[in-house]
């Protein structure tokens, strides 16, 4: 950690005018990849918006790096569409796309100095030499690595190896950027730190930054707009806040936080002013209320409760307290108890069904309570802090 | 165990390789350079330290010699290089599963399957004046009369050695280039560059030192070649190998001794300047 100065040092300075990319919005209609009899993603329909950025979440498998790679022209297109601002670019070789790829381990020529790697792009291009050597300048101060232009990349440490990469990608303009799991070659600390470099430098330049990741905090740090992505199809779209506290399925409950997720028969579903209050016959547990959208009576379904969303009580304390009509309770025994820093996670497992679930607290407030191992305790919550899983 | 035994573990486990080395190359090597010191008169060789062996090396017949073989050098190297390089690419880029590579590489051995006197022999039915060549030109009416150089000729000498030899330039080519990360050219790709570019740029510049290995190994290998020049030059060929060879034969020694000592130094002049031009460290 010798240089940990010139590892934060992507500097927040106007961009120079001819450095201003036009972004360009991507468009995919029924894209489709398929690998002999395997649909490593299927049908496909998505919009990114100019300018902006978005991240395509999911496990490793999903079909999110497929995704990217068929919209910067890596990867055939087995069926479907994509379009880069308003060109239909299905059948334009990667070069004529105007995009740009940042790849997972950056993919650094070897053998070329800083300069030359962020150099090849303008100088395949054929730009004239003073236009280069300007443009390489420009971009090189920007990422702060001036002082490194003759090094190899061997020579450098991950964090600027990485921002070699990035301005190799940025230096040619495009008018989609595109990144590979950047982040995830680094160390946790560093990690953090360029994360938010990565978004400053987006904000800055102005341009439509595509992102593809399997971490969940980097998506919602990072992203405008998150593409959750599972089984080559995709399974939700939306901010950041609305995936973390309006999850639509159970893959996206269970990958994007700590739920606790409830499969169950729908029994009743009434219209109300946020949705629908929806009753689910949960087999061996009972009733919970959730609330949501599009509930048919008589279908399996799911809910889903954050972990830091429930209330916990004594048996004794609880006895006093009647549950409201849309409160969930249940009985639960304590399995373990975890302190973590900031919170405390805590296994239960409930008394009917025998389901496991996890309670969050914040810390301070944990220690203000005197449960232990192994008591049998009493979890709330509200049926508006439920989330209704339609599939 | 003791501490002395500790310090002395490292020598005693290289002791082994170290005898052997010193016993088998540098006291041989270190005798030929003492015996080509000696004088020799046309019938015994005495303990002497005269330099009338390397006055012999400077005549006529001999720097032609010398530069025979530099074009045996040069043309093998050529061709070697020319017609290996395509194969170790078509093997490491086109070729996408490893069972073929392996297979396909056995394929480039083939040449090592059966000794050197029957390969030598089964070129003269192919190349010969009856040869199948030379039916087949005529047959179609390229030529009037047989082909005389295509056996016991220079072009026969370089042919066998570019036949037996490209392994050698094949091998370390291919390796190199197995090496080069694929997503370095998808990145190329990425940046703008036709695969012309791609070559040049990415490529070739990566593939350098796979080139370099194979250089020497063809440098070491026909600067010291006598045999297929014997054989397939039919005596019409001269080569500085055949000459040391010949000059055992008829046991002038010194005389032999000194022109491999000068064979020794021309030859690692040539791999060093070599390796002054490319960096084969991240090879090994």
């Amino acid at each position: 950690m010798q240089d940990v100065k010139t590892e934060s040092a992507i500097a927040l300075q106007a961009v120079p005018e001819g450095l201003q990319a036009e972004a360009k919005g991507v468009s995919l209609r029924d894209v489709t990849k398929r690998y002999g009899s395997f649909a490593a993603v299927q049908n496909i329909t998505l919009d990114i918006q100019a300018g902006s950025y978005t991240c395509l979440l999911g496990p490793s498998g999903c079909g999110k790096t497929t995704t990217m790679r068929m919209i910067a022209g890596h990867e055939d297109i087995s069926a479907g569409d994509v379009y880069i601002g308003d060109t239909r670019v299905n059948d334009l070789p990667a070069t004529q796309r105007n995009t740009a790829m940042m790849f997972q381990s950056y993919a650094l020529f070897p053998h070329k100095t800083v300069w030359d790697n962020i150099d090849f792009g303008l100088k395949m291009r054929g730009l004239r030499i003073d236009e280069r050597r300007r443009r390489v300048g420009e971009i090189l101060e920007i990422v702060g690595l001036t002082q490194f232009s003759d090094r190899k990349p061997g020579q450098l440490s991950g964090g600027q190896q990485q921002r070699v990469a990035l301005a190799r990608a940025l230096v040619t303009r495009p008018q989609v950027l595109m990144l590979d799991e950047p982040l995830s070659a680094l160390d946790e600390s560093l990690r953090v730190k360029t994360r938010g470099e990565l978004r400053k430098l987006q904000r800055q330049f102005g341009m439509t930054f595509l992102q593809v990741t399997h971490n969940q905090d980097e998506a919602y740090s990072l992203s405008d707009q998150i593409v959750v992505m599972d089984h080559g199809r995709v399974d939700q779209v939306g901010t950041p806040v609305e995936i973390f506290s309006r999850p639509l399925s159970k893959f996206v409950a269970s990958f994007t936080g700590d739920n606790n997720i409830f499969p169950g028969t729908i029994t009743s579903a009434v219209q109300d002013t946020q949705g629908q209050l929806i009753q689910l016959d949960v087999p061996n547990l009972g009733t919970l209320l959730c609330q949501g959208d599009y509930a048919q009576v008589g279908t399996e379904a799911a809910c889903c409760i954050r972990a830091d969303l429930m209330q916990i009580t004594s048996l004794a304390e609880a006895e006093q307290s009647v549950a409201g009509p849309v409160n969930n309770r249940v009985t639960a025994r304590i399995t373990a108890i975890e302190f973590t820093g900031y919170v405390t996670r805590v296994s239960l497992v409930l008394e009917r069904g025998g389901m496991e679930v996890l309670y969050k607290a914040r810390t301070p407030d944990w220690l203000t309570t005197s449960f232990t191992e192994g008591q049998v305790v009493v979890l709330d919550w509200a049926a508006a802090d439920c989330v209704f899983l339609p599939h | 165990m003791s501490e002395t035994w500790k310090a002395f573990k490292p020598y005693a486990l290289i002791t082994p390789q170290t005898l052997v080395f010193l016993l088998f190359l540098v006291f041989p090597i270190v005798m030929i350079g003492v015996v080509s010191f000696w004088e020799f008169n046309g019938y015994s060789m005495t303990p002497a330290f005269t330099l009338a062996n390397y006055q012999g090396i400077f005549t006529d017949v001999t720097l032609k010699t010398y530069l025979n073989t530099f074009k045996f050098l040069g043309l093998v190297w050529v061709a070697t290089l020319l017609i290996g390089y395509p194969v170790a690419y078509f093997l490491a880029f086109h070729v996408p599963k490893l069972e073929w590579q392996i297979l396909l590489f056995l394929v480039c051995t083939i040449p090592f399957w059966t000794s050197n006197i029957i390969r030598m022999i089964s070129w003269v039915p192919l190349l010969g004046r009856e040869g199948l060549v030379n039916q087949i030109l005529m047959g179609i009416g390229l030529t009037q009369q047989p082909l005389e150089f295509l056996l016991y000729s220079d072009f026969a000498v370089v042919l066998g050695m570019v036949h037996l030899y490209i392994i050698f330039m094949i091998a370390p080519i291919f390796n190199s280039l197995m090496r080069i990360e694929r997503s370095l050219i998808t990145a190329a790709e990425d940046l703008g560059a036709s695969g012309v570019q791609i070559f040049k740029e990415v490529i070739l510049p990566l593939s350098a030192p796979g080139i370099a290995i194979g250089s020497i190994f063809i440098v070491t290998l026909v600067m010291g070649e006598f045999v297929t020049v014997r054989l397939m030059g039919g005596g019409q060929s001269a080569s500085v190998g055949k000459l040391i060879q010949t000059q055992i034969g008829s046991l002038q020694y010194p005389l032999a001794a000194a022109n491999a000592i000068v064979l020794l130094a021309v030859t690692m002049l040539i791999i060093v300047s070599i390796l002054r031009v490319l960096d084969i460290r991240k090879e090994l």
